[in-house]
């Protein structure tokens, strides 16, 4: 009994006051209302056919089926795995690259360099979305610099091709995140006691082993934090897709955040597409736990 | 050990990755600068300031108007997202009261839920209310998944620090709870408010998908929505549309330089560390 008290005691710190709901109530009925309900009335239209305006009908876990037989909507979520190497594991891997350089220095201006390399994460995406549809286009900048160096002949439509469109999208996403990243892990070197270093060379350690014994194990908590934002960014990517190829050429680029969208508000198809919502969330749900488990769950 | 030619190696590298930062910026900023007759998107210095740009779009591109909303949608939302997040943050943040950590644990699984999985019986829902091509269909889901960040946000805050001798020293003097939160405690917890505040606003304003789904009147656009829309119309009008995204972009981007510790301090708390 005094067990149970005491670990409730711990988790709700403060004292005894059934007020505390008046305060709550307001937040919690909007809350409630505009996020919890619709959630679950999501699972509930997923287990339905409906177009949206007819009459609907129960299909069970069809929806959910489908996701894995049928190739259209496969696609999507092969998609959104394949942007995570471009949201996620490449821009962590580049700051690290750079952390790992720069580990060693004291840096001057380190607002300003934040300030810049954190500025795409604030930009609106339809914004972002415009500028790289700009770059990317057939007479744009990338082709420029190609021609200019004598590569024209690698020009391209970049987001017309069938091949190329998926990591063309996925490179934004690059863009997007690697400043976070670094700025991160910058902040996480700056950290470290640089008696670490010291001991480590005088134990004869070069760059490689000087990062990976001291520089990669005093980042984890960063790389967990960077992990899941950029993963949970990855796979919540309407804005750039639409915008920038509206899933095409064909379905090359088609992600489940697109289809939610495509299939509830353009083709009818309501109940698919809040079985492609709800996976969605639970996919974030599940990588983010197991990303923060992997890389912090030794610590603790 | 450190060497001359190591720290200049490092920041050469910082000043590269800044420079890729902001290429697509800059283009976007030239191109709304040049001369609207040019066909070229940009990326080279333009022939001189074409101020007009912006007032084509202004008025030919309506970003008048979808400013107007997106001002409207904004300054409701923060506000009223960040009173109600104060409020039950304190709350869980310093009463104990039966079901507190269930209730604070839902508003936890309101930060992890997307979006998408949300939109679509959103939209029938409010479609049966008759809020869909309104303001509150932007305004009320909005303040709601501003609520789950800033309930988190502001209940680390309030839990944190000499906040609990301060609650009982206002007891002493026989202040009621009311009184505690508005004359003790959200004076000191400026910071933690105005981090709140920005990150609301920059996600409001940024907010694509869910203007895109609820409304469909021109005059309720808010500026990202009336962005995409100008594009579908006006392909080719390159100066007119980059002086566009530069007026959606500008108001976050103002608000960030100015305040950059607490936007970099609030998005990556997004990640929840519990």
């Amino acid at each position: 009994m005094t067990a149970v008290r005491g670990r409730y005691a711990r988790r709700a710190p403060g004292e005894p006051r059934a007020i505390g709901y008046l305060y709550v109530a307001p937040a919690l009925v909007l809350f409630g209302l505009l996020i919890l309900v619709p959630f679950v009335q999501g699972i509930w239209y997923s287990l339905y056919d409906w177009d949206g305006l007819s009459v609907a009908t129960w299909t069970g876990l069809g929806n959910y089926v489908a996701l894995f037989t049928d190739p259209s909507l496969r696609g999507p979520f092969l998609h959104a795995l394949v942007l995570l190497i471009f949201y996620a594991l490449l821009p962590i891997l580049v700051g690290l690259l750079l952390a790992a350089a720069m580990s060693r220095v004291r840096i001057h201006g380190m607002t300003f360099f934040r300030t810049v390399l954190f500025l795409p994460q604030v930009l609106a995406m339809v914004v972002v979305a415009l500028s790289w549809r700009w770059i990317y286009a057939p007479d744009g900048l990338l082709n420029s610099v190609l021609q200019a160096v004598g590569l024209g002949s690698l020009a391209k439509p970049w987001l017309g091709d069938f091949n190329l469109a998926l990591p063309a999208v996925g490179l934004v996403g690059t863009w997007v995140e690697f400043g976070l990243c670094m700025v991160l892990f910058l902040a996480g070197c700056q950290k470290i006691p640089r008696e670490l270093y010291e001991a480590a060379r005088l134990d004869g350690a070069g760059p490689l082993r000087e990062f990976l014994a001291v520089t990669l194990p005093a980042l984890r908590p960063e790389i967990a934090v960077a992990a899941t934002l950029t993963i949970v960014a990855g796979l919540r990517n309407f804005d750039l897709v639409y915008i920038t190829t509206g899933g095409g050429p064909g379905n090359a680029t088609a992600v489940p955040a697109y289809e939610v969208y495509h299939r509830a508000f353009e083709t009818g198809q309501v109940g698919s597409a809040a079985a492609v919502g709800v996976s969605l969330a639970v996919l974030i749900f599940v990588l983010t736990v197991a990303v923060s488990r992997a890389i912090e769950g030794r610590r603790s | 050990m450190t060497s001359r030619l190591e720290r200049a190696m490092t920041y050469a590298i910082l000043v590269v990755f800044c420079v890729i930062a902001l290429v697509p910026v800059l283009g976007v900023l030239s191109t709304a600068f040049s001369n609207p007759k040019s066909l070229r998107t940009g990326f080279a210095l333009p022939d001189g300031l074409h101020w007009n740009n912006f007032a084509d779009a202004w008025t030919r591109g309506h970003f008048g108007t979808y400013l107007q909303s997106s001002v409207i949608v904004t300054v409701t939302v923060v506000v009223a997202a960040a009173l109600l997040s104060t409020l039950a943050a304190y709350a869980f943040g310093t009463m104990r009261f039966p079901g507190s950590s269930v209730l604070f644990y839902l508003f936890l699984i309101g930060l992890t839920l997307p979006e998408e999985a949300l939109v679509i019986p959103l939209y029938y829902d409010l479609r049966g209310f008759g809020l869909t091509d309104t303001y509150w269909a932007l305004i009320l889901p909005q303040t709601a998944q501003s609520i789950a960040f800033g309930t988190f946000w502001m209940r680390a805050f309030f839990r944190s620090g000499a906040h609990g001798s301060l609650v009982e020293a206002a007891r002493i003097d026989g202040a009621n709870s009311w009184t505690t939160l508005w004359r003790v405690l959200v004076p000191t917890g400026w910071p933690a408010i105005t981090t709140m505040l920005v990150i609301t606003f920059m996600w409001t304003w940024n907010e694509f998908l869910l203007a895109l789904v609820m409304v469909t009147s021109d005059s309720l656009r808010t500026v990202p929505l009336g962005l995409v829309f100008f594009q579908g119309q006006h392909t080719s009008e390159f100066a007119l549309l980059a002086a566009a995204a530069v007026l959606v972009a500008l108001p976050v981007v103002i608000v960030y330089i100015a305040l950059q510790r607490r936007f970099i301090e609030g998005m990556l708390s997004g990640a929840i560390k519990e």
